[in-house]
């Protein structure tokens, strides 16, 4: 258990950690972009440099692994000015569709440009800038060329022109999901984002899981929006870094299980104006942060589906047909029945069959409701089937 | 499962996979699997199919489906015969062993490899591989339960884990992958005819009576009927009133012919679903329940982890929270229920089941938030049991048992030649009552198909992508032909999602004896270009 020296206070740290783990470990925050918590950490971003007494330069904390005896100082004039310096020049490298991501309130880069002083340049600048090059004073790289969208994947899509290639999607197909659909291409400053989402992604290996999705801090990978209403979808892992600050827009996250496999995948629900506009993994014991294409993409556009049943149906024994009734009919019905029934031939000519979907505490009392009021012990769930 | 999947994913040597796809049926466990894998831990799968995980297999024992308990006693008798067994183990913490051993000395490496359609080498390589790791995990699915046979598949495989030691420590264990949500939970919470909470037998006059105590009322205690008998009840009229919460057996159940005229012969059925499924368009009285999203609990899962579901919207005007449904009932039935709520539920949940006795809304919300708690979890101070047997087993000693290998009920013959299996792809799931209300998920896929070997094909005139007619001595479907070599010859397979050509008109209701669990992975079929 190395011990180091943190902003002047003494603690030990885990043998083989970084600077960046031993920090939070502490409570003491380093700003990261490119990181991600045992997904990534290929120190590229450099907004995570902290100074090391002895070093003649700054390191990245991510990837610099503490020593015995180490003086680390996260917070200095010449740290901010290396770090508002390094994320201007991530911005500078895009156009106007990065700016308006750097815009969100919501948003992990809004916040970032908020902490190290970088004010991200006003829509109007963008647009006028594109095309007047005024732009290029500030943001001397931004590009007014768009690079096309890559989306033939109905879940997922890719849009290079926010991409400022962090790799943290890299790191979540790689390192965590372990698909290996989604890589690199050249490298350096020229470094592209080989996301399997063309024309031909049914023949590539990718699951549409989305991690990559949720790991993006800018929205170059997204999940696609659902028809009329629907909204964009939120930006980042902010699991993994400080949470983003939802309340402007008016977002709920509740966090809860799958109701999918019986994996129990630990979920986000992102809930606003009433209705449920995603799903995120959250960290949980048995996913570890992960989600597959059911639990993010398809655990709530039932919910809200404009098939449910909103009132209870009865048969009219004239025509047949189901018919809307009250609760109180309904309710009614079913306990004369049902009273009758096992009133004349006994509670083993009733049976009950439960919901392997459905809570714990459902099925607890709908089996109490089965064994103390149908008076039958032929109580059942699709266990078997 | 025995085990957790983070101690099986982090410490297990050799990971052997039986009769499950994870990749598409429990995604998150194959991406966990893949992990384990690449940190170098062997994997054997022991399955049918080619599925994805098989590319990444050390070895794939591609054995002819139902040949499951000729594969595990062949196994136990090969880790015996190689000295490849826990001897201490055996001695300490086990019983039956002799017995056990004379049985499986039938079942010899030749016998099995016959039997199975696999090779004696690959067998030998299997429980060398198995046999010689520290730790060893067997993971397995419906391809283990739903047969005739499939409790003695679990029995058998159950040995394979106990000869070797394999019980009780990290890396190890006998995991079934539960395929839903909370059919972990719904067996714990008594949904199941012999069993109250916690898998306290009705039979045990103890357990009852501690039962009627605490709800004031007698017990039946006559012996129930599973869900599986009860369609042949239904028919026979032993069974006159039903009461189905969100299941769709109209399209679930086997042989959906026999599914019907059961459901008709009824005086009366109510079913409560959030959509009018088949099953509710038959029912008398249909109620309007709330999803997962609409109301507060846990679920159960795989791992016996219990864990927090939580309301995040309202849900439709004119729904009513389940629980509310049973109460109002259990009252107008004469049965004095107080309107609780989830946690209260949970908390008498507590008081009557040991194995759930520290587990409360409070605990899950508070310092077993990230990780919920695996039961046992018997005292409010109790952390909870990710490993199942560590230094005992719950009746003390581990009995070995010994399962009798039978063939599956309906073969491939003359008239219906080839041998079908059904389950599950990743773009949906079960009855798509769920998946397929998301547009994408039905643009992937989402009508029925049949994967059929390439050499049948070439017999039967059948390009990939042809309509096909799909027939068994029950009922018939068209489907979409995929042809390849991703099943033996003479093996078929089909997705059970899709109600455009349903695969359960075509399976065969034959039950295993002890679970009554249906054999939806063999039935016999014959296939013709449509």
């Amino acid at each position: 258990m190395p011990s180091i020296i943190i902003d002047g206070a003494a603690l030990s740290a885990r043998e083989g950690s970084t600077i960046l783990e031993a920090a939070r470990q502490a409570g003491v925050h380093i700003p990261t972009l490119c990181y991600l918590k045992e997904r990534s950490a290929i120190a590229s971003c450099r907004l995570c440099v902290v100074e090391v007494a002895g070093e003649p330069h700054p390191v990245p904390a991510c990837s610099t692994v503490v020593r015995e005896g180490m003086e680390v100082t996260t917070r200095s004039p010449l740290l901010a000015a290396y770090r508002k310096m390094a994320l201007e020049l991530i911005l500078s490298s895009k156009g106007p569709a990065l700016v308006a991501c750097a815009q969100r309130a919501d948003g992990e880069l809004a916040a970032l440009c908020h902490e190290l002083g970088v004010e991200a340049p006003t829509d109007a600048e963008a647009a006028d800038g594109a095309a007047e090059g005024t732009l290029e004073l500030r943001f001397p790289f931004a590009q007014g060329k768009e690079s096309p969208r890559v989306e033939g994947n109905p879940f997922l899509s890719f849009d290079p022109n926010r991409c400022i290639k962090c790799q943290r999607c890299v790191g979540a197909c790689n390192a965590a999901a372990r698909n290996h659909s989604l890589g690199t291409r050249r490298r350096g400053a020229l470094t592209l984002i080989a996301a399997p989402f063309g024309p031909n992604w049914r023949a590539s290996e990718c699951e549409s899981c989305g991690n990559c999705a949720q790991a993006c801090p800018t929205g170059a990978i997204s999940l696609k929006a659902r028809g009329a209403g629907a909204d964009l979808p939120a930006y980042g892992d902010a699991s993994d870094g400080a949470p983003a600050d939802l309340s402007a827009s008016g977002t709920r996250r509740v966090r809860t299980t799958c109701p999918h496999c019986g994996v129990g995948c630990q979920l986000e629900l992102e809930v606003r104006g009433g209705r449920i506009r995603a799903a995120r993994g959250a960290q949980g014991a048995s996913n570890r942060g992960l989600l597959c294409v059911k639990g993010r993409s398809a655990s709530f556009d039932f919910v809200g589906a404009p098939d449910r049943l909103t009132t209870p149906l009865v048969r009219n024994r004239a025509t047949g047909e189901l018919e809307p009734a009250t609760w109180d009919e309904a309710l009614s019905l079913v306990a004369s029945r049902l009273s009758q029934l096992r009133d004349e031939h006994g509670g083993e000519s009733l049976a009950a069959f439960a919901c392997s979907r459905s809570t714990n505490e459902d099925v607890y009392l709908f089996q109490k409701m089965a064994r103390a009021a149908f008076k039958t012990n032929n109580v059942d769930s699709c266990a078997r089937v | 499962m025995t085990n957790s999947i983070d101690d099986i994913v982090d410490q297990a040597d050799v990971i052997m996979l039986v009769g499950s796809n994870p990749e598409e049926a429990h995604p998150v466990i194959g991406m966990r699997i893949r992990q384990a894998v690449e940190r170098g831990c062997r994997l054997i799968v022991v399955d049918p199919r080619d599925i994805g995980l098989a590319a990444q297999a050390d070895i794939h024992l591609k054995l002819r489906p139902g040949t499951n308990v000729a594969f595990a006693n062949g196994m136990v008798n090969l880790l015996i015969q190689l000295g490849l067994f826990d001897k201490d183990f055996v001695r300490e913490r086990t019983e039956g062993f002799r017995i056990m051993q004379a049985q499986v000395e039938e079942f010899t490496p030749r016998f099995v490899a016959e039997e199975c359609g696999v090779t004696v080498q690959d067998l030998v390589a299997t429980a060398k591989m198995y046999g010689q790791a520290k730790r060893a995990a067997i993971l397995y699915c419906l391809g283990v339960t739903e047969h005739t046979t499939g409790t003695d598949g679990v029995m058998a495989l159950s040995n394979i884990a106990m000869v070797s030691g394999n019980l009780g420590v990290a890396g190890g264990g006998m995991n079934p992958l539960r395929g839903q949500n909370n059919v972990q939970g719904a067996c714990d919470m008594g949904a199941g005819p012999d069993d109250l909470t916690g898998y306290q037998k009705v039979c045990d006059p103890a357990a009852r009576e501690k039962f009627e105590r605490a709800w004031g009322v007698e017990l039946p205690s006559w012996p129930g009927t599973k869900a599986t008998e009860c369609f042949p009840a239904m028919l026979e009229g032993r069974i006159k009133g039903l009461f189905i919460f969100g299941e769709d057996p109209v399209r679930t159940d086997p042989d959906t012919h026999h599914v019907l005229k059961a459901l008709e012969a009824l005086e009366f059925l109510v079913v409560e679903d959030l959509f009018l499924t088949e099953t509710a368009k038959l029912a008398d009285v249909v109620l309007p329940g709330r999803s997962y999203a609409e109301k507060e609990g846990t679920f159960t899962n795989t791992e016996r982890r219990i864990q927090r579901v939580r309301r995040a919207v309202e849900g439709p005007a004119g729904a009513r929270l389940d629980t509310e449904v049973f109460t109002e009932l259990m009252n107008r039935m004469g049965y004095e229920q107080p309107a609780l709520t989830p946690a209260q539920l949970m908390d008498e949940i507590a008081s009557l089941t040991p194995i759930y006795g520290g587990v409360s809304h409070a605990r899950l919300d508070g310092e077993a938030a990230a990780r919920g708690l695996q039961w046992p979890c018997p005292a409010p101070d109790h952390p909870g049991t990710p490993i199942l047997h560590v230094s005992s087993f719950t009746n003390g000693v581990g009995a070995f048992s010994t399962p009798d290998y039978l063939r599956s009920a309906e073969l491939p013959d003359e008239e219906y030649p080839l041998l079908l299996m059904t389950g599950r792809v990743l773009y949906q799931y079960n009855a798509c009552a769920m998946t397929g209300r998301t547009t994408a998920a039905n643009e992937v896929v989402g009508s029925s198909f049949i994967e059929i070997n390439t050499h049948d094909a070439a017999m039967l005139g059948i390009a990939d992508g042809d309509r096909v007619r799909v027939m068994s001595r029950r009922g018939q479907v068209e489907a979409s032909a995929r042809v390849s070599g991703k099943t033996n010859p003479g093996e078929t397979w089909m997705p059970f999602h899709f109600q455009d050509g349903n695969a359960n008109w075509l399976t065969h209701a034959a039950l295993d004896r002890v679970s009554k669990a249906p054999e939806y992975k063999v039935c016999a079929i014959k296939v013709e270009k449509a």
